[in-house]
């Protein structure tokens, strides 16, 4: 499914930058995908290992933020899994019910594990991780302007 | 007893048709889009997700668009909706320490590491009606005041107060991961006793309204735990999943939670010195009040293991969560709107019995 070099090392960061990927593709919106793969193209023709389908998983929670894990609820979930002719598998999962875009996001997990193609894939997914750090980052900066210094008044004047 | 009624199929047909007009309003304006509740009506999405018991925004929306603004009524559509879904698994345990905060007050430190962030709070407004809102072009205050990412501060620790009070030892700890797999209230029936993760997947999907004034009886007297909110945050917390095809863990995307953890007043025994006491809440979406009252609940249930007295309606574990979820409670409570014309046949001859022997009764008496 994924190169294996011979040294373990560089199997768990190819693993670690993998799953990096991953996540930036399960936050990309749809139509970043559709821009990602024509950038890309021409692209191998991708088979569906299976159909891609939605479903849940049960999200959990720790009792009192750090203890024993709890059920909290669940989330849909979409999930694709395709093979690229004379390529490589491609897997995905993200949150929602877009299959189309797990698809997508399948496809470019295949691509990626080519290493003819990494960067392209990479360099591709650029834009997607900038709008995501900006996001955070905007997130950030709104919320610290509501951060507050409360002070206590001293009661009594002895 | 509900006995099956036929017929009145025509009339059920009207009445559905009927239904989806008055839904749709006034024609001559615009329908609300999905993206309008998603956006404008966050806490009421928030509110169905958490209660549903799904996170899928855009679904709530349609649940709250749907069924016209009763909530009970759009839970009830996700909790059906769920049920046509095939479960993948289990995800990791949320990280709530490791959240991009976007609101996190504590009552009992003012100055607590990485601050107090008010975010977007109503805590503090004068709760006056701003008749701006009515007018077409609404102000745009709000949208004005945007920030500017470069002021973004770099990402900081911020620790949960329970971990600062933790480190003194002045808290009990929580309840130590033993590996084990929580009990799921969806999997398998609960027979009461249950333990304290069944109790707080019971409280995540219960009804707030329910929680809030079971936790507003605590601080009147009725199970009393002189509680602090020791912390509340909200947040987007990343969902990790290990897909088994693939043998490692995948982040999925991130989701949004208010997580609360009370401080609560002492115990203590022979062999350890009195800690405060703790319970928690954590909840889908932006929902303070909810998350908070599910703290006070966890913790008022907890009387036995801390050694309390018992005698509070919050302290009784089976009653408190057996009506606890507003799907279950409306069901069984608006059935009774549902035909029982056989069921009341039944009553009414005996109450007529009833009365002809009364009257029998009364005349042989007067005679």
């Amino acid at each position: 499914m994924q190169p294996s070099p011979a040294d373990p090392r560089d199997a768990n960061a190819c693993r670690t930058a993998r799953q990096g990927m991953m996540a930036v593709m399960a936050r990309a919106e749809s139509t970043e995908l559709d821009a990602i793969l024509a950038q890309l193209a021409p692209l191998p023709a991708a088979s569906n290992l299976k159909p891609p389908e939605v479903g849940l998983v049960m999200l959990r929670g720790r009792t009192g933020g750090d203890g024993a894990p709890f059920n909290l609820g669940e989330a849909t979930v979409a999930r694709a899994a395709v093979r690229l002719e004379g390529g490589a598998s491609g897997f995905a999962y993200r949150l929602g019910r877009d299959v189309k875009a797990a698809r997508q996001s399948a496809i470019l997990d295949a691509l990626w594990q080519d290493e003819a193609r990494r960067a392209a894939v990479e360099d591709a997914l650029a834009p997607v991780r900038a709008r995501l750090s900006s996001e955070s980052a905007g997130a950030r900066a709104e919320t610290a302007a509501t951060k507050v210094d409360f002070f206590t008044l001293v009661r009594g004047e002895d | 007893m509900y006995v099956a009624a036929k017929g009145g199929e025509k009339a059920i047909r009207n009445a559905h048709a009927l239904l989806a007009k008055r839904r749709r309003g006034n024609t001559n304006l615009p329908s609300i889009t999905l993206d309008q509740i998603a956006e404008q009506l966050t806490l009421a999405v928030d509110r169905v997700m958490a209660e549903g018991s799904l996170y899928d925004v855009e679904l709530a929306a349609l649940a709250v668009k749907q069924a016209r603004g009763d909530l009970i009524e759009a839970i009830f559509l996700i909790r059906a909706f769920r049920t046509t879904l095939p479960r993948f698994g289990y995800a990791k345990a949320l990280d709530t320490a490791e959240m991009l905060v976007r609101r996190r007050v504590s009552a009992t430190y003012k100055d607590l590491p990485g601050g107090q962030l008010l975010g977007p709070t109503f805590d503090y407004t004068h709760r006056l009606l701003d008749t701006s809102l009515g007018l077409a072009d609404e102000a745009r205050e709000g949208n004005d005041q945007a920030t500017r990412v470069d002021d973004a501060p770099a990402p900081v620790s911020m620790p949960r107060v329970t971990d600062l009070l933790g480190q003194e030892g002045l808290i009990e700890g929580a309840p130590d991961d033993d590996g084990a797999e929580p009990f799921d209230i969806t999997r398998a029936p609960v027979s009461f006793p249950v333990d304290r993760s069944t109790r707080l997947q019971t409280l995540a999907r219960g009804d707030e309204g329910y929680l809030l004034a079971l936790g507003y009886s605590t601080q009147r007297g009725y199970g009393r735990s002189h509680p602090f909110v020791g912390e509340i945050r909200f947040g987007d917390v990343e969902v990790i999943f290990d897909a088994p095809e693939l043998g490692f863990e995948l982040s999925l995307g991130t989701v949004q939670v208010t997580e609360c953890q009370s401080v609560n007043q002492f115990k203590g025994s022979a062999t350890t010195a009195p800690q405060f006491t703790r319970g928690y809440g954590l909840v889908f979406g932006q929902c303070e009040r909810k998350a908070l009252s599910m703290a006070l609940v966890e913790r008022a249930l907890r009387w036995e293991e801390l050694g309390e007295e018992r005698g509070a309606p919050a302290q009784d574990e089976e009653f408190v969560l057996s009506h606890c979820d507003n799907v279950q409670a409306t069901g069984f409570v608006e059935h009774l709107k549902l035909p029982h014309y056989v069921d009341f046949q039944a009553e009414l001859d005996l109450v007529r019995r009833m009365r002809a022997e009364h009257a029998a009764q009364m005349k042989e008496a007067a005679e």
